[in-house]
């Protein structure tokens, strides 16, 4: 059985709750409330959970839809659909100014911020005069629609939940599509600037596409009440639809009504219980809150969804889908490629870049130059500074001096995503994938550009033929790879090795015209090394360049057209793989100082059994110059 | 407004940005040392000042039964982990705080509550009461997961505010409380008369801003803390213990929280939930800071004090709303300052 027939029972048997004899009328008022949080919680579960944007203030998007509604239709004598419509705007213009201020703030700022915004919220809702105080609007005509009137409790309900589940539809396909991804991987940092995915974008619309659904919740909230004050907009309010989203498992859509059903359960059977339970008749029901959302967080703190989905397996429920479907890719139309370069055009020129950080020169005045259809090399001890070149080049980091010229134009200074919708692409020493996601969908991100469908169109699914181009190509790079085997397991249960290779796929799925690898074959075996640097070649007679960083000399020596040998930020050495290994100055860098009655060897300072020097060693004495700055990216 | 009004509200202002002062700086030291953001940094502020105006009543505060029931919480919580460990050493010294020290305060809270006991008695009483739950807190919620993000420890700590709060509730009720005046008297500068009162927390407020200096610049222990503040990694391997440093700040930050309330609730009736506001408050002082700055976060105290004494004498309903409004174009400006560091996860 999977999830989907679980629903096709489940919903009629919710479409029909209320009909249904002997289910007490609170029920269905519990019911209409937790379709009321869930509402807001799922938003939060995108902001929090997916986007890692904490947000304690939802509950003044709430109040937003529910004043906006209260105001337009007792004042203005509105209909409640354009109060809708209004609040939905407002929301949006709130969100958005909130949003675009409020996102660039990093870590623990932003959530401090919307518990600020939240309470400026509540105490402006609480004093201005047109909002009726403290006291609120009353008088709030009920929904009807086309003269059918939704004010009944049963009716209600129906719209409630039928809001709901078309929430739950949209923000599960949003998740499932080049939008989702891009909304993924905006917990791993700048990793997805690199494939041309504008994070802040993504991160203004995650946080107004949460504040609009919690502005539904509140027009729902305020025509079910037919009433609105300010305190259900409080800050308190704020604070358990977070924690609603983490009770639940902010992982999974179904975490959001998983958690506002446990809440508003706990929460009543508290207010029950408690009063006979010691006696007293203070209100200890925040108490008990307190205290079970901290044992919750130390024991349980990826939330109840988890352990459902566990229970679910064992009864021999299976997940939605077992993976892609080759039959429906093929079926796909291709993605458009990049004209490919003529061979022997200057694809990229690097001209005296520096890069210091403080007094320290990490990359000291380097110079080269790279041709279409060539391999070059960036060799040289740890700490040589060719990982923060490799940043310099991708816009990674910024440059503290000197050019970067890609076909021609300029590009230092351009963030990173512009360098990559140009035709750069990479892969990262520290490897980057978001381990959660299957090796498809990692490698399909870095299709990001090949694609324009956006937000609306994946929640309506209205992308599916551009996603499955999109799939395909992501597919085909795998193959291409030799990754067809894994290709639906989570990226992160690959070995360290394999992963590395899922990043080159996932560069090449940018449809590149120069292609960088920082320690491609690191952690690689013999043969998937040979069959990497089959793969590489390929490339190089495809027309593509390619740029390495590359501890394993065989590998090196090998592939390559051309190497550049650093050595504490400068440049030691350049020329063809042959002559660098004769030249005296790499090997000094390489083995340390020769002394002189020893006599160099014949062919070349590294043997070629000796496929992976790692760390190769260093003069004594210089090795403190050895911390690799900015190497992590 | 003339300037006698300018001047009362400043006076106003300075004395709240003080004590705001005093929590930022208890904000930041608590956040620099264990990434935790102490929103029940408040809760110590109402426990400290409804303790004490309990006991100028006559009657024993909720708090001493409530140490009680925290320590031997902890007590059970040391005894489990050192099971584990089969390690039983030091577990005296947790019985003697954690367990007797508590039992004696609740034997002796009814003769501080007695009559005749003089005020600074039972101040130093009701900062016995609150300030061992610093430590009890740390070791009950956070040191469990202290490995956690900063994300996670903001939810603990909005959860620990709650469950404060409901026990606020229980044992002070819904009704208002102050407490008496340190010091008596005024004193006349220019046209207005400032309060005793006034200078008296102004002066404590020098002496523990002085004081923490002190402790900080040339103590072991103040080192150990700051070492742990710049890299906890690198403090855990020069051997100085992350919990114990935890559970010192959390002992000076309920030191300061308690102490502030109990200086701040002669001038302002002090509510079960009054507590979350004022360290709100402090927190935005300590945003000024960055949660990182000690001058900073002072200056913005004073900052906020102030500009709350005005905004409520020409906009008195939108004053928390002007006060929390405020914190966004702070953070702006100090995240257009700040480095970006990607946060721990």
């Amino acid at each position: 059985m999977r999830p989907r027939h679980a629903l096709m029972i489940l919903i009629p048997i919710l479409a029909l709750l209320p009909w249904i004899p002997g289910v007490p009328a609170f029920w269905i008022t519990q019911m209409n409330y937790i379709g009321l949080y869930s509402l807001v919680v799922l938003g939060l579960v995108l902001l929090t959970g997916v986007g890692g944007l904490t947000s304690f203030g939802q509950s003044a998007f709430v109040g937003l839809g529910a004043y906006t509604t209260a105001w337009l239709t007792t004042a203005g004598g509105m209909s409640p659909w354009l109060g809708l419509l209004a609040g939905l705007l407002l929301t949006c213009l709130v969100a958005y100014a909130l949003g675009a201020i409020t996102l660039r703030l990093s870590g623990h700022y932003l959530p401090l911020c919307t518990l600020a915004w939240c309470l400026a919220l509540y105490y402006l809702y609480g004093n201005l005069d047109f909002l009726g105080r403290y006291d609120g609007i009353a008088g709030i005509p009920p929904l009807s629609l086309g003269g059918w009137s939704l004010g009944t409790g049963p009716r209600m309900y129906l719209l409630i939940w039928l809001f709901l589940l078309l929430a739950l539809w949209a923000t599960h396909n949003l998740l499932d599509s080049r939008a989702g991804r891009a909304i993924r991987a905006l917990r791993s940092g700048s990793m997805a600037e690199s494939f041309g995915v504008d994070l802040a974008h993504y991160k203004v619309v995650v946080f107004v596409y949460a504040a609009l659904l919690g502005c539904v919740s509140g027009w729902l909230y305020a025509h079910m009440q037919r009433a609105v004050s300010p305190s259900p907009f409080g800050l308190g309010y704020g604070i358990e639809y977070l924690f609603m989203a983490v009770v639940g498992g902010s992982g999974s859509v179904w975490g959001a009504v998983a958690g506002a059903a446990a809440i508003l359960i706990v929460k009543d059977q508290l207010q029950n219980v408690l009063p006979g339970l010691v006696g007293t008749t203070a209100n200890l029901e925040m108490l008990a809150f307190g205290v079970l959302m901290i044992l919750v967080l130390q024991f349980a703190r990826d939330g109840l969804w988890p352990v459902f989905a566990r229970v679910w397996r064992q009864l021999g429920g299976r997940a939605e889908t077992d993976g892609h479907d080759p039959a429906r890719l093929a079926a796909a139309p291709e993605l458009p490629r990049r004209p490919a370069s003529n061979a022997g055009d200057l694809v990229l020129e690097v001209d005296r870049v520096r890069k210091e950080f403080g007094g320290l020169v990490a990359v000291n005045d380097i110079s080269f130059r790279l041709r279409a259809g060539e391999i070059m090399g960036l060799i040289g001890p740890n700490g040589a500074g060719k990982s923060t070149t490799f940043n310099l080049i991708s816009g990674v980091a910024p440059l503290s001096g000197g050019a970067v010229r890609f076909l021609g134009d300029r590009i230092d200074g351009l963030p990173a995503r512009e360098i990559a919708r140009r035709g750069m692409a990479r892969s990262f020493q520290h490897v980057q994938l978001l381990p959660d996601m299957s090796v498809l969908e990692n490698v399909a991100l870095g299709a990001h550009l090949r694609s324009r469908a956006g937000v609306m169109a994946a929640a309506l699914r209205l992308d599916r033929n551009a996603e499955a181009s999109l799939l395909r190509e992501a597919a085909r790079q795998i193959e291409r790879v030799g990754l067809g085997d894994v290709i639906d397991q989570p990226a992160g249960s690959l070995p360290l090795g394999r992963q590395r290779i899922v990043e080159i796929a996932r560069a090449l799925c940018c449809d590149p015209i120069l292609l960088l690898l920082d320690e491609p074959a690191a952690g690689l075996r013999y043969q998937e090394k040979q069959a990497l640097a089959a793969v590489l070649d390929q490339l190089r007679r495809e027309g593509m360049s390619l740029l390495l960083v590359e501890h394993d000399m065989d590998f090196v020596m090998n592939l390559t057209d051309h190497l550049l040998v650093m050595d504490f930020g400068t440049m030691l050495a350049e020329g063809v793989p042959a002559d660098i290994q004769r030249n005296p100055a790499v090997l000094e860098a390489y083995l340390g100082g020769l002394d002189d009655d020893w006599d160099e060897p014949a062919h070349g300072p590294v043997p070629a059994d000796h496929s992976d020097p790692g760390e190769p060693g260093r003069p004594a004495g210089r090795a403190a110059g050895a911390v690799q700055p900015g190497g992590a990216s | 407004m003339d300037l006698t009004i300018a001047l009362i509200l400043l006076q106003d202002g300075i004395l709240n940005g003080a004590i705001y002062a005093l929590l930022g700086l208890a904000l930041v030291l608590v956040f620099v040392v264990t990434r935790v953001i102490l929103i029940p940094q408040g809760e110590f502020v109402t426990f400290g000042a409804l303790s004490l105006a309990f006991l100028a009543n006559g009657r024993v505060p909720g708090t001493a039964h409530l140490l009680v029931l925290m320590g031997v919480l902890v007590c059970l919580a040391e005894a489990v982990s050192c099971w584990r460990a089969r390690q039983w050493r030091g577990y005296g010294s947790t019985l003697g705080w954690a367990l007797v020290l508590p039992l004696v305060l609740e034997a002796l809270a009814p003769l501080a509550a007695g009559p005749d006991v003089p005020l600074v008695l039972r101040v130093l009483f009701a900062l016995a009461l609150v300030v061992p739950m610093g430590p009890m807190i740390y070791r009950l919620v956070y040191q469990p997961v202290e490995q956690a993000s900063v994300l996670v420890l903001l939810i603990v700590s909005v959860a620990v505010h709650f469950a404060l709060t409901g026990l606020g509730l229980l044992f002070f009720g819904a009704e208002g409380w102050r407490t008496p005046a340190l010091v008596e008297g005024t004193v006349q500068i220019g046209p207005v008369a400032w309060t005793a009162q006034t200078f008296a927390v102004l002066a404590t407020c020098a002496v523990l801003i002085g004081g923490l200096w002190l402790f900080f610049s040339r103590t072991l222990y103040g080192s150990a803390l700051r070492a742990t503040a710049v890299n906890r990694r690198g403090a855990r391997l020069v051997g100085i213990s992350t919990r114990v440093a935890g559970s010192l700040t959390f002992t000076l930050a309920a030191a300061i929280g308690a102490l502030s309330g109990m200086l701040i609730a002669a001038i302002t009736t002090i509510y079960y939930d009054t507590g979350f506001l004022i360290g709100l408050k402090g927190f935005v002082a300590a945003i000024f800071g960055g949660l990182v700055s000690y001058p900073a976060a002072a200056a913005g105290a004073l900052f906020v004090g102030v500009l709350e004494a005005f905004s409520s004498f020409w906009a008195s309903p939108f004053k928390e709303a002007i006060v929390f409004t405020l914190i966004i174009p702070v953070l702006l400006w100090r995240s257009f300052g700040s480095v970006h560091l990607d946060e721990e996860d």
